[in-house]
């Protein structure tokens, strides 16, 4: 057997197999790594002909800080506070599913009261992540009206978190065995009060750029992802449920509250980057749905189920747990070996990871504008891809 | 299927295949050579037709000169995952790649490459992919030192 290896000097150096007589000349351009439609550093290198793309070549690593290295050295409860830098806007459900599974490993058996502040709490971030997702979008596509609302209503969710935990965008607050803190008493209160204002709001927002001619000429019938394709690309969350799929871990599997709750899996039905829209616009109906349901009934009972200085040693195995954050699959993978109470491996299945490689399959042949708007839907977070 | 029958099952389909154990789900393992036969005829066959390659990674068993690597399936139809993992020599770390079943798997290699420094037979576009071309060295192989990395006190 025998393996060639690559760089990217000889990829952009070497001759490309085109000759099209009436063609313009094909040259490379560099996207990135600081572009704003890549929300962090992300360079795309595209071979061009006119303003066609002919060929992209992603090039992540600008954020890698070596996570998974770093885990080697520290105890579980410690990872915790690694997992929120990765995809820093669904930041308490990366907490989420390191804690599930070790929390499987070990044995440890949380109580009602742990499982239902913790779906309302995903659920929050995941409404928070989707508007300024929504937001966020209306900017790549130059309504920049809709970035203004997002942040405005982004800042009250965030309130809610600051209040709770103290943090506003990186935040710790889940562990194995249960929360760091516990609800303050007008927790409750104000979160209704959330509900009850951004009811509306999310009707506004389905007016304000659903509905708008150039949203629907932008994002309709562009960037078509196939539903077989998408599984194969291992696409996860709103991008593979857009292409048609209805793979959803909160009803396949259901964990924390979620088998308590009434919600729908939201797919769509082309894949084409209207769909991803709609299916995050339609979701954010959805959590809202699920937190009404869930804030009138939080058990009674202690937020921890774990002493305060504990120690987790996992018995020696491989574990795989995973979570379905506001991008797609979360997979934590834990290697033990029952000694220590670091792991010997840990690796995260990121969904971003996973999903940034479709702008190589359905992106050429599109204009470089298209590329924006598919790029913008799919929803990408930066340092998550890099680790 | 649960996760005996299924065991039992793939370990039919490939009899060099062995159950592996100490996992959390069906587990089994194989040599390299017979690696990439037993990935196309799990994906192909409809008993068990796993679509999508969740998550390729490897595990450095520096005690026993062994890279592990594993392969997590799930089937997006019967909905079940399976666990195949592949030992191979840590001086020559070489296996077939299974990009040309699964898509995904293109760049979940090129970050094992990247990350362990092991080599895909058969991968057309085998690059670093968070590190500089020019990087000495596997960063998560238990080996690996640099002059600049911090040391955790044990």
């Amino acid at each position: 057997m025998t393996a060639a290896i690559k760089t990217l000097d000889e990829l952009l150096t070497s001759p490309t197999e085109t000759n099209r007589s009436l063609s313009t000349e094909e040259y490379f351009l560099n996207m990135g790594p600081q572009h704003p439609i890549a929300h962090g550093s992300l360079k795309l290198v595209l071979l061009m002909d006119g303003e066609t793309v002919r060929k992209v070549i992603p090039v992540p690593g600008f954020v890698h800080r070596g996570i998974e290295k770093m885990c080697e050295h520290l105890g579980y409860r410690q990872i915790i506070h690694l997992t929120d830098r990765m995809d820093y806007l669904s930041a308490l459900m990366n907490n989420w599913a390191v804690s599930k599974t070790v929390e499987k490993a070990a044995g440890i058996e949380t109580n009602g009261r742990i499982e239902t502040i913790r779906t309302i709490m995903a659920e929050l971030q995941r409404l928070q992540s989707h508007v300024l997702w929504w937001g966020v979008l209306g900017m790549d596509l130059g309504a920049f009206t809709a970035f203004m609302y997002a942040f405005r209503d982004r800042e009250i969710i965030g309130e809610i978190f600051e209040e709770t935990i103290g943090a506003r965008l990186t935040m710790n607050y889940i562990q194995p065995g249960g929360l760091m803190y516990d609800i303050l008493p007008d927790f409750v209160s104000k979160v209704k009060k959330l509900i009850a204002y951004l009811k509306p709001i999310i009707e506004e927002y389905d007016t304000l750029l659903s509905g708008n001619v150039i949203t629907q000429e932008r994002l309709r019938n562009i960037g078509i992802l196939k539903a077989e394709k998408a599984i194969g690309l291992g696409c996860t969350g709103p991008v593979l449920r857009g292409s048609g799929i209805p793979y959803d871990l909160r009803k396949l599997e259901p964990y924390g509250a979620y088998d308590k709750v009434d919600f729908d899996v939201v797919i769509g039905t082309k894949g084409d980057c209207w769909d991803r829209y709609y299916v995050r616009i339609e979701e954010m109906r959805q959590s809202l749905k699920i937190i009404e349901q869930l804030i009138d009934n939080i058990p009674e009972g202690p937020h921890s189920v774990a002493k305060i200085n504990y120690k987790i040693v996992l018995p020696e195995g491989t574990y795989y747990g995973q979570i379905e954050t506001a991008r797609g699959v979360l997979g934590v993978f834990i290697v033990s070996d029952g000694k220590n109470e670091t792991p010997y491996r840990m690796h995260f299945r990121s969904p971003s990871f996973n999903n940034l490689w479709t702008v190589t399959q359905i992106v050429p042949g599109w204009r470089i504008a298209d590329l924006i708007a598919i790029q913008s839907s799919l929803d990408l977070v930066i340092p998550d891809i890099d680790r | 299927m649960d996760r005996e029958n299924l065991e039992k099952s793939v370990i039919t389909l490939e009899p060099k295949a062995h159950s592996r154990g100490k996992a959390d789900r069906a587990a089994v393992e194989v040599p390299a050579e017979n690696l990439q036969n037993l990935m196309r005829q799990l994906s192909q066959n409809d008993r068990f037709s796993f679509d999508m390659l969740l998550d390729h990674t490897a595990i450095d068993r520096i005690g026993e000169g062994k890279f592990e690597l594993v392969y997590n399936l799930y089937s997006t139809e019967h909905a079940h995952y399976l666990m195949v993992s592949c030992l191979i020599d840590r001086g020559k770390p070489i296996v077939p790649t299974v990009s040309s079943i699964w898509p995904i798997a293109h760049w979940q290699e090129r970050e094992v490459f990247d990350l362990f420094g092991v080599l895909y037979d058969g991968h057309t576009d085998l690059r670093r992919i968070f590190l500089d071309d020019d990087w000495k060295g596997y960063p998560l192989r238990k080996d690996y030192s640099d002059p600049d990395m911090l040391e955790f006190e044990k």
